[in-house]
């Protein structure tokens, strides 16, 4: 079962990259991306050298490295579901080359920046960059308490399969579905009180 | 259906980022325009649910097993606009933290997840679930809103992303949209039920939720649900019609997954589909096009059985909690 510990990050390891700031951060994995994008399909040297300075920094950054490739992991199965369809037409080889380096690059690069870089940092540049407040305090909200009801529901769970000798399939989903409904109940009456706190402590403008 | 980086061309990338950006801005304001605390917290904690609950597995046969996306359930339960900020700050953290999905493509991602999937999804609710009384059989409506609208919005958002990838020459249109769109037909079935069944266990366990949110569906102000609306309109008009002259054969399969239904339903915006959907259909042989119409028809009938089989019988009765399965709230 996948649970909170699937979700920690490194970002608590102190290297240079760690201490640069997170806007330059952002933009440089932004940049990064988007010139990958623009390297055509033939250049695959290029894509080759773009994984090699992804590594690089990975060592700057004294990221273990066993963990992070498993991470980037996580994200192959969609990239090679679509790299093999691209193998069905004409030069098709290279394409799949292109994708599969590419998108290697690409999800290693932004692994970096999650790992380096605390998600308060990441925010307060958003809000520089005007993202609209609604957004990112959703997303504050999201990131504070997300541990929380993956918790939760981790436990609920724990104790369903306790108290359940042997359920079928459809018994499986039926349990699995009252955790997600209790746990949207909980989570509307936590918003209540966390609502509540919020007004008490003068923030939220309303 | 997370697109990571590398796979969509710059153009596409920003096409997409244009077209998320309006909408998520319209939201954002629309959900601003609440009350302060009460519906910042909503949000933040509703969009920490999704998370948690996008990681519950419902085992499938054979060992696979898949889990709720989430955005039809959100859209039904809190609104469209709550619905896109909601399923925005997932895909955001998703990307920037734990690298699920690319950050040059998060634009596309929005717009394929977070836009096209809850605003289609909403569109069809509401046409199907109407205004109808309280009680059972208005449950049994809804339910089965619920569930066709999960699926129907699951297909759309992969024929969306099918187009993007299309469009970024990954691949040949006639590979990547059968490809896309019969996965996630399947897929979408999956969603569609557990939709259908964590709404009945809402509708069981606290009615007062279920019709909160009923009630609120006439209070949608038309002008910011119309850009919405529109922006999900011309994402399907921008990244699917373009196969009506490459693809003819497989845009009558698509129109007929998703033109027929949606575009009618997407809140009265000009439908793009539909222009191009009759000379496809007068120029290609109609056997395959009857095929998927009778699939759509099939869902269908299985997603009003679904929500009469499902609808809660004794629920217009009951004011507050169910007693039987777990104490509501106060954790």
């Amino acid at each position: 079962m996948s649970g909170v510990h699937a979700l920690q990050t490194h970002a608590d390891i102190d290297s240079p990259l760690r201490r640069a700031p997170a806007s330059a951060k952002l933009a440089a994995t932004l940049a990064f991306a988007v010139a990958l994008a623009l390297v055509p399909a033939e250049r695959w040297t290029w894509m080759v050298a773009a994984v090699a300075a992804v590594a690089v920094l990975y060592r700057v950054a004294r990221l273990p490295l066993g963990r992070s490739l498993a991470r980037v992991g996580i994200a192959q199965p969609f990239v090679l579901g679509v790299a093999v369809l691209a193998l069905f037409q004409g030069r098709g080889l290279a394409v799949f080359l292109a994708i599969a380096l590419k998108a290697t690059a690409c999800v290693a690069a932004v692994q970096l920046l999650a790992a380096t870089t605390r998600f308060d940092d990441l925010l307060a540049v958003l809000r520089r960059a005007r993202i609209p407040e609604a957004l990112v305090s959703t997303l504050a909200l999201l990131h504070r308490y997300l541990f929380v009801l993956v918790e939760e529901s981790s436990r609920m769970r724990r104790a369903r399969r306790a108290r359940t000798w042997r359920a079928g399939l459809w018994e499986t989903w039926k349990a699995l579905a009252s955790v997600i409904a209790v746990s949207f109940v909980r989570s509307l009456a936590r918003a209540e009180r966390v609502s509540a706190a919020m007004r008490a402590r003068g923030g939220g403008g309303s | 259906m997370h697109i990571p980086d590398g796979l969509l061309s710059a153009p596409v990338s920003i096409a997409c980022a244009a077209l998320a950006f309006p909408a998520v801005g319209t939201a954002a304001a629309r959900a601003r325009s609440g009350t302060g605390a009460r519906e910042a917290a909503l949000l933040g904690v509703t969009a920490a649910f999704v998370f948690a609950a996008q990681m519950i597995n419902f085992p499938v046969a054979g060992g696979t097993s898949g889990h709720l996306v989430g955005g039809v359930l959100a859209a039904v339960l809190l609104g469209p606009s709550a619905a896109v900020i909601v399923m925005t700050a997932v895909l955001a953290l998703q990307c920037l933290v734990f690298g699920d999905g690319g950050l040059l493509a998060l634009g596309a991602n929005v717009l394929n997840m977070a836009v096209v999937n809850p605003l289609v999804g909403y569109a069809i609710y509401r046409v199907m679930a109407g205004s109808a009384a309280r009680g059972p059989s208005s449950y049994a409506r809804r339910l089965a809103g619920a569930a066709f609208a999960a699926w129907t919005a699951t297909v759309a958002s992969a024929a969306t992303c099918a187009g993007e990838l299309v469009l970024s020459r990954v691949g040949a249109p006639s590979v990547v949209l059968p490809a896309m769109v019969g996965v996630h037909a399947a897929i979408g079935a999956g969603e569609a039920l557990i939709t259908a069944v964590v709404l009945a266990t809402v509708m069981r366990l606290r009615p007062d939720i279920a019709d909160r949110a009923r009630s609120s569906l006439g209070r949608d102000r038309p002008g910011g649900i119309a850009v919405l609306g529109l922006v999900a309109a011309a994402a399907l008009g921008l990244f699917v019609s373009p196969f009506a002259c490459a693809w003819p054969d497989g845009l009558e399969r698509v129109v007929e997954r998703l033109g027929v239904e949606p575009s009618r339903a997407i809140l009265s915006a000009p439908a793009p589909l539909r222009g191009y959907a009759i000379p496809g259909l007068h120029a290609g042989v109609p056997s395959t096009s009857l095929a998927a119409l009778a699939g759509t028809l099939l869902v269908f009938a299985c997603c009003v059985a679904v929500g009469v089989w499902l609808a809660p019988r004794r629920a217009a009765g009951r004011a507050t909690g169910g007693p039987d399965i777990a104490p509501p709230s106060r954790s």
